[in-house]
């Protein structure tokens, strides 16, 4: 018999998390702090909406772009959160969760050897996607020293002839790191001058604890016409199980990303498409709650981080915090197993974002504060004792 | 202002909780809560710390009745005089003015239907204001004070996610 399995199948890297979540699946009892989720309910006014939908029998495809509606009240949402206009019609498409908007992006620009810049520590889905792409992809180290922003000059000294698509991931999983308007501006400058893409995936915008105004790329002179700005409900409405995202650009990238979504997808669910349309339009105040016990969350495990000695730089963005365990002289990954084997809290080894994750482990705060209170009482535990083994 | 309303939030939700854990989940100092929450209680913003109890679970007998009661207001002092009279029973849980079909809402806690039956028929429609009295007792309590009280959510999220 013939080898039923593709080539370019075979060689994608599986997720480093899968692993990790095998072993987790096999044990009772343990305090997970490894999701990439909201614990929120969707607010109850979506979730109503969505059954109301279901109630009046739409339950048939949408346009391949999606609902008309909704792309509106999302070009709106972006006129005021940044106050740059996209037409609904030709510059917006409602996808399947943010991750599907990140490989029609790819598939939709590169043409064979392309490469895209890809900084990391970063979510896992950008390296197989553009490989998927028969892209190249070239790795940005983010550093600690520089919060893990990215800077103009490291993007400047890994561009090639050949590349076509920097990555933005900001604010960023698994760092929570921000990029400030003064970082955006000389990332945007570079861009323009090397003739370069964008594809800015800003699904966490929505969670920032600056105190300041939420900014983007495309807000830099010159980087709307080169920018595919990507966001979804996911994150800031809890909408995770619910799969939708949406993308704003380039009219000409749009029409050739809804070609693909088209063959692939068809069109996003139209039940949470109705739902989204109330997310929008009235669940600010839900999203601003949201965002404030998060805020306090991450204080708590600052101060938490603080109290053990753990050295971790304040992220300012998302729901995850990124301490650096190098002092203990094991691996992200052995940390991880060890703590998960003796305190039975999972966290997930900052290797699962990219090589330049070592050293670090990612802890989500998308937990009640019982639930990190308890956990962190486990942690301080495991820490102590791994200090007192070395000395 | 605001930091009053956050500190409020939060006890609102757990009045256990310390000015050390609160100036912590605020980003302030253990002090200047200690010292806002004070004043509250001065002000009398901050009332009282109580407990939600769900005495459906416990032994005890407990029944809730609701009273429409409508009042002849009196001369210089409106509704007040009357609801004075009223709330200074133990026994009264609450007592609220009320716009539209009446005028006070009275929340009466008692042992026994007997009890709160002869609480109204002796106590409040005795009184020289009240016109009239409707008590509806409570069947159940779905959710109180913001609390779902047989909400038992379990985490369904996967434990480990990218």
């Amino acid at each position: 018999m013939r080898d039923p399995i593709g080539k370019k199948a075979a060689e994608l890297k599986p997720s480093g998390i899968r692993k990790f979540f095998d072993i987790v699946a096999e044990m009772d009892d343990v305090i997970s702090l490894g999701v990439g989720e909201p614990d929120f309910d969707t607010p109850w006014a979506i979730r109503d909406e969505g059954i109301y939908s279901l109630e009046k029998g739409r339950t048939f495809y949408t346009s391949n772009s999606g609902l008309k509606e909704l792309r509106t009240e999302i070009t709106r949402y972006i006129r005021r959160t940044l106050d740059v206009n996209y037409n609904p019609l030709s510059e917006t498409l409602i996808t399947v969760g943010g991750s599907e908007a990140i490989d029609l992006a790819f598939r939709a620009m590169i043409n064979p050897g392309d490469e895209i810049l890809i900084p990391e520590p970063s979510y896992v889905s950008y390296k197989p996607c553009a490989i998927l792409a028969d892209a190249v992809p070239v790795i940005i180290d983010l550093k600690e020293e520089d919060q893990f922003r990215l800077t103009a000059e490291e993007v400047r000294s890994a561009i090639s002839p050949k590349t076509k698509i920097l990555v933005l991931p900001f604010p960023n999983n698994p760092t929570g790191a921000v990029m400030r308007k003064e970082d955006l501006e000389a990332v945007a400058k570079v861009c323009v001058e090397n003739d370069i893409y964008v594809v800015s995936d800003e699904i966490y915008s929505e969670l920032t604890y600056t105190g300041e105004a939420p900014c983007s790329i495309v807000q830099c002179p010159g980087m709307k016409e080169r920018t595919i700005l990507i966001n979804g409900f996911s994150k800031a409405f809890a909408m995770t199980g619910w799969r939708l995202g949406y993308c704003c650009g380039p009219e000409a990238i749009i029409r050739q990303m809804t070609k693909v979504h088209q063959f692939a997808i068809m069109c996003a669910p139209t039940n949470s498409q109705y739902a989204a349309v109330t997310a929008l339009r009235d669940c600010g105040s839900e999203v601003a709650k949201m965002r404030e016990a998060y805020n306090q969350r991450r204080r708590y495990l600052l101060h938490a981080f603080e109290e053990m000695g753990l050295p971790c730089f304040e992220p300012f963005g998302a729901f995850y915090m990124f301490p650096c365990i190098k002092e203990f002289g094991i691996s992200s990954d052995e940390f991880a197993t060890e703590l998960l084997k003796d305190q039975r809290v999972a966290v997930v080894p900052g290797t699962a974002f990219g090589d330049s994750g070592e050293g670090y482990v990612r802890i989500s705060y998308a937990y009640s504060l019982e639930n990190l209170k308890t956990a962190m009482g486990r942690l301080s535990a495991f820490i102590a004792k791994l200090r007192a083994s070395k000395s | 202002m605001i930091m009053r309303e956050q500190i409020l939030e939060l006890l609102e939700r757990n009045s256990r909780m310390t000015p050390a854990e609160i100036a912590v989940l605020l980003g302030s100092g253990e002090e200047v809560i200690a010292g806002e929450i004070k004043k509250m209680e001065e002000e009398n913003i901050i009332c009282g710390y109580n407990t939600l109890i769900d005495w459906d679970k416990t032994g005890a007998d407990m029944i809730t009745a609701l009273i429409e009661v409508r009042v002849t207001p009196t001369r210089g002092q409106g509704f007040d005089n009357i609801a004075e009279r009223i709330y200074n029973y133990p026994e009264v849980q609450s007592v609220y003015l009320i716009s539209g079909g009446y005028d006070l809402l009275v929340i009466l806690e008692g042992k026994t239907l007997k009890e709160v039956s002869h609480f109204v028929s002796s106590k409040l429609s005795t009184l020289d204001s009240v016109l009239s009295t409707a008590t509806h007792f409570i069947l159940k309590k779905y959710k109180d004070d913001g609390i779902i009280f047989d909400r038992k959510k379990k985490d369904e999220r996967m434990l480990v996610e990218p």
